[in-house]
């Protein structure tokens, strides 16, 4: 059956996927928000151990959300995988030593001889938070922002007179990191604060799910306290750098001759070029104000729904907006017509079917994850529940 | 290509070496336990007897921790790929991203949504659910190597692809050649069964601990009968698997069976080197590695190789410098014909853009007749024994596997026989074996990998891509920083995980 798709639908097809598992990403990251909240939250260590346990149940969901990111992204655009990771060094690497050392905390943290002491796994969950979310926030701006790289696949037979046989190269020594202070059109500004805004966004997100899950009216308190000035952060950053996005020189491609170009305010062309996509974006919005507003003024618990899957579908138009409507999704700005498009970055027709098929396994995936989910949260977890728990963090 | 900066190569390799090495110390458990846990609560819900969930919830708890610590070291691998082997990820990504990409979707979901369900689920669903999601997450492990394994054999024996000149990489053109793949399968059941070895041998060897110091003497007599009779079957299916893997390497690598058995000079009914020790050079073979003891066992490396105990193996030389008897071209013509191929590649790529069809058609198919050699050509103008592995290496990683192989299945022939006669409590010399047999199934674990993969070098796809041409372009000191930091912060990690796993046993079951 999709052997029946064009390779432009096929591409389009794998980057709807690809922003769908960077949206439900961009979602589970309130378990780092959580995790830089369990001071703030929890006042004894009772109340801590209630919190690390309702993030423990979850975090795996957000580490396997970003392996298989990575893996999907490999496989459909493999000409990004090379690109970025290979030449965004640093910031990958920082991004997955946060994740490397969250990997072992919950399981560590409580633990008889586990060598560091609890405080050093707390701090470690706490470093995940903060660079997990804010550096990926980070990463995801580039792609509006754009990078100094270049690409040139001659480099495999034309070594001897390019001088080197790697086709993909970084034109900065910092390897990514220059994102935070490239001042071209003010990037830093636009990159730093879409980090800033996903970091705040993660805490939002956690604040609501501790005000639906815990059954400790304490900590629901201290949720709400804090949930209005973390939903307030996160919307100034928000809408700051996303309005900012709408006015943007953006990276365009002509779908004659494939050349990229810069057209002003490209994004909200898009936007408006794309209607279905504007009304999810609207949605979206709407949805993330929604819950914000149910659970700050009509002190209901159901709030992260609203929010949770407003954020799901403002992060899904964003991607929609960086790869679909002749839109280069990962520019150069050493060298505009070096940019990836899902057309040049995209893996054969062939992969792209047989990987489609694959993709029919995701809706099985998301069925069980929703079950298990269910089953696990279908009563709020108390300080007894915890207590009780032979295998609590 | 005189821009090679061998030493951003070497510490790229470092780096993947160490992260691998790391990741597979807790792997192994992982793949093994999972089914033992789940056999035992499979009894326990047959039975009823609150024992039985006494006794899986405690390798329960020894896998979770050992669980979290395999999946932090296991990130980084897979990123890798992209980090610091970019041209790779290019130039076969569109074969070797499949893969990578279906372990997520198939296997590491279901490893982690049951993993939830198994350590916490308990009093939240049934009985039978719980049994369910017990046994899902040893299957999502499985799975998960399953898919690892594919990805590795094919670098191993790359199938099911062409070279697409005009996309510069090469695309997958048959699935199901990529997953059936013949190294790919007979590395998947041998790297499976052997790593249901070391959780046998963990799960026996602390059980027999405890015999000793007649300690949970009842979790330690269930687990060791399930332990050894599961190592008995996983030692026997190795050496089965083993043995098949001898013909896979002698057919698609010789030369890493060469490296293997160190044979430096081809020759017919080939004798197997059963133990060797290496000695001094000989300044006139500089590139000759020789033995200054070594215990052979005549025929048996032909027979191995090749079914037949008079058959020719080729050794390092003839590779390198070629045999014509035997029809063996060297490594020397291999690289001209290879460097043919990549200049007719660019010759082809630089006519199409000028529009000259007539050269562009000459040049692809001189391109494409040389195409099995393309990898070579990476060498034009260098010295040939630079596509040799570390012989030595190679040699005493491959013999201390096979030793410690049979080492461990006599160790479980033993067990299980004494536990039949009911005597085993009493056989404290065999149970002390037991315990120090651990960190031996460790070693001999490594030792495979290292087998496999510096027998294999310089080839990161064989014959197609060595490792020279598939780093990325950074430098050298980036590699250097992030190597030490994996080496500090996985050591700390490792040091935690052992004194918490160690604590655990030392605690028992006893809540």
């Amino acid at each position: 059956m999709f052997e029946q798709l064009s390779y432009l639908q096929l591409q389009q097809y794998w980057w709807a996927i690809i922003s769908l598992l960077g949206a439900l990403l961009v979602f589970l990251l309130f378990v780092q928000g959580g995790q830089t909240l369990i001071y703030s939250i929890g006042k004894t260590d009772d109340e801590r151990k209630i919190i690390i346990n309702i993030l423990g149940r979850k975090w795996e969901f957000t580490f396997t959300t970003l392996v298989t990111f990575g893996g999907a992204f490999f496989a459909s655009f493999p000409l990004f995988y090379s690109t970025s990771f290979g030449g965004a060094y640093w910031v990958w690497m920082a991004i997955l030593f946060a994740f490397i050392i969250q990997a072992v905390s919950y399981e560590y943290r409580t633990k008889v001889g586990n060598f560091l002491g609890a405080k050093t796994y707390e701090i470690f969950l706490y470093i995940n938070g903060l660079l997990g979310s804010i550096l990926l926030g980070t990463a995801v701006s580039t792609f509006f922002t754009g990078s100094q790289f270049s690409v040139n696949k001659m480099n495999i037979v034309d070594f001897e007179n390019t001088g080197s046989s790697i086709i993909s190269a970084w034109q900065t020594p910092f390897h990514g990191l220059e994102a935070l202070w490239t001042l071209e059109n003010l990037a830093f500004l636009q990159n730093i604060t879409l980090g800033l805004a996903v970091f705040f966004l993660a805490r939002t997100l956690a604040l609501q799910y501790f005000i639906k899950s815990i059954d400790h009216q304490e900590l629901v308190n201290r949720s709400k306290q804090k949930l209005k000035i973390n939903a307030a952060i996160f919307l100034v950053f928000f809408l700051f750098w996303f309005i900012r996005l709408l006015l943007l020189k953006g990276f365009a491609v002509n779908p004659e001759t494939k050349e990229v170009f810069l057209e002003t305010n490209k994004y909200l062309h898009n936007y408006l070029e794309m209607p279905v996509v504007l009304i999810l974006l609207l949605i979206g919005l709407i949805g993330v104000l929604w819950g914000l507003y149910r659970s700050l003024f009509a002190s209901s618990e159901n709030g992260i729904w609203f929010t949770g899957i407003g954020t799901v579908l403002t992060v899904l138009t964003l991607f929609f907006v960086a790869g679909y409507n002749n839109t280069a999704f990962y520019p150069s700005t050493f060298n505009l017509q070096d940019s990836l498009t899902i057309e040049n970055a995209s893996s054969s027709k062939f992969t792209l079917i047989a990987m489609s098929y694959v993709s029919l396994m995701v809706p099985f995936v998301l069925a069980y994850i929703v079950y298990a989910w269910r089953k696990m949260d279908a009563s709020k977890i108390s300080q007894e529940e915890v207590n009780a728990d032979g295998h609590a963090y | 290509m005189e821009s090679i900066d061998w030493s951003l190569i070497n510490w790229s390799r470092a780096q993947f070496a160490l992260t691998a090495m790391y990741h597979w110390i807790f792997v192994p458990l992982t793949l093994g336990i999972t089914f033992i846990i789940a056999f035992m609560e499979s009894i326990y819900v047959k039975t009823q007897d609150p024992k039985w969930k006494e006794i899986t919830k405690f390798w329960m708890g020894v896998f979770g921790v050992n669980f979290a610590i395999g999946v932090a070291t296991g990130i980084i691998l897979e990123f890798e790929f992209g980090t610091n082997w970019s041209n790779y990820s290019w130039f076969v990504g569109d074969i070797f991203g499949a893969p990578l990409a279906i372990e997520g979707i198939m296997a590491f979901f279901m490893e982690s949504t049951f993993i939830a369900i198994m350590f916490f689920g308990w009093n939240k669903v049934s009985q039978k659910v719980h049994l369910l999601s017990t046994w899902l997450v040893a299957i999502g492990s499985n799975l998960s190597a399953l898919w690892i394994l594919v990805a590795n054999g094919w670098m191993q024996n790359p199938i099911g692809m062409h070279f697409n000149p005009d996309t510069m990489r090469n695309e997958m053109d048959n699935f199901w050649e990529v997953l059936l793949n013949p190294v790919a399968a007979n590395k998947f059941v041998h790297t499976l069964v052997s790593s249901y070895i070391v959780a046998a041998v963990f799960v026996a060897g602390i059980s027999a601990w405890y015999l000793l110091k007649n300690k949970n003497v009842i979790l330690a007599k269930r687990s060791i009968i399930i332990a050894s009779v599961f190592g008995l079957a996983a030692s026997l299916a190795t050496f089965l698997t083993g043995d098949e893997s001898a013909r896979v390497v002698a057919k698609y690598q010789p030369m890493k069976l060469a490296a293997m058995e160190g044979l430096y000079d081809g020759q017919q009914s080939a004798p197997l080197i059963a133990l060797g020790l290496f000695g001094e050079r000989d300044p006139q073979q500089p590139n000759k590695e020789n033995f200054a003891l070594e215990i052979e066992i005549p025929n048996a490396l032909s027979y191995l190789a090749f079914l037949d105990p008079d058959a020719f193996v080729p050794g390092i030389r003839d590779l390198v410098h070629g045999n014509k008897k035997q029809n063996i071209p060297s490594y020397e013509e291999r690289i001209a014909l290879g460097k043919k191929s990549i200049d007719g590649l660019a010759a082809y790529k630089k006519a199409k853009k000028a529009g000259d069809e007539v050269a562009a058609a000459k040049n692809l198919k001189i391109f494409e007749d040389n195409f099995e050699h393309f990898g070579y050509g990476y060498y034009f103008g260098k010295d040939p024994h630079l596509l040799v592995p570390n012989v030595k290496m190679s040699f005493y990683s491959f013999h201390t596997m096979v030793i410690l192989g049979t080492h461990f299945l006599i160790l479980f022939i033993l067990l299980v026989y004494f536990m039949y006669k009911n005597k085993l409590p009493k056989m404290r010399w065999l149970l002390w074996i037991a315990v120090w047999t651990i960190p031996l199934a460790y070693v001999a674990t490594e030792a495979g990998w290292v087998v496999a993969e510096v027998g294999r070098q310089p080839w990161v796809i064989q014959d197609l891509m060595p490792n020279l041409v598939a780093v990325s372009k950074i430098d050298t000191y980036s590699v250097q920083i992030t190597f030490f930091l994996f080496l500090v912060v996985f050591t700390i990690l490792l040091i935690a995980d052992i004194k918490i796993i160690l604590h655990k046993i030392k605690k028992g079951n006893k809540h």
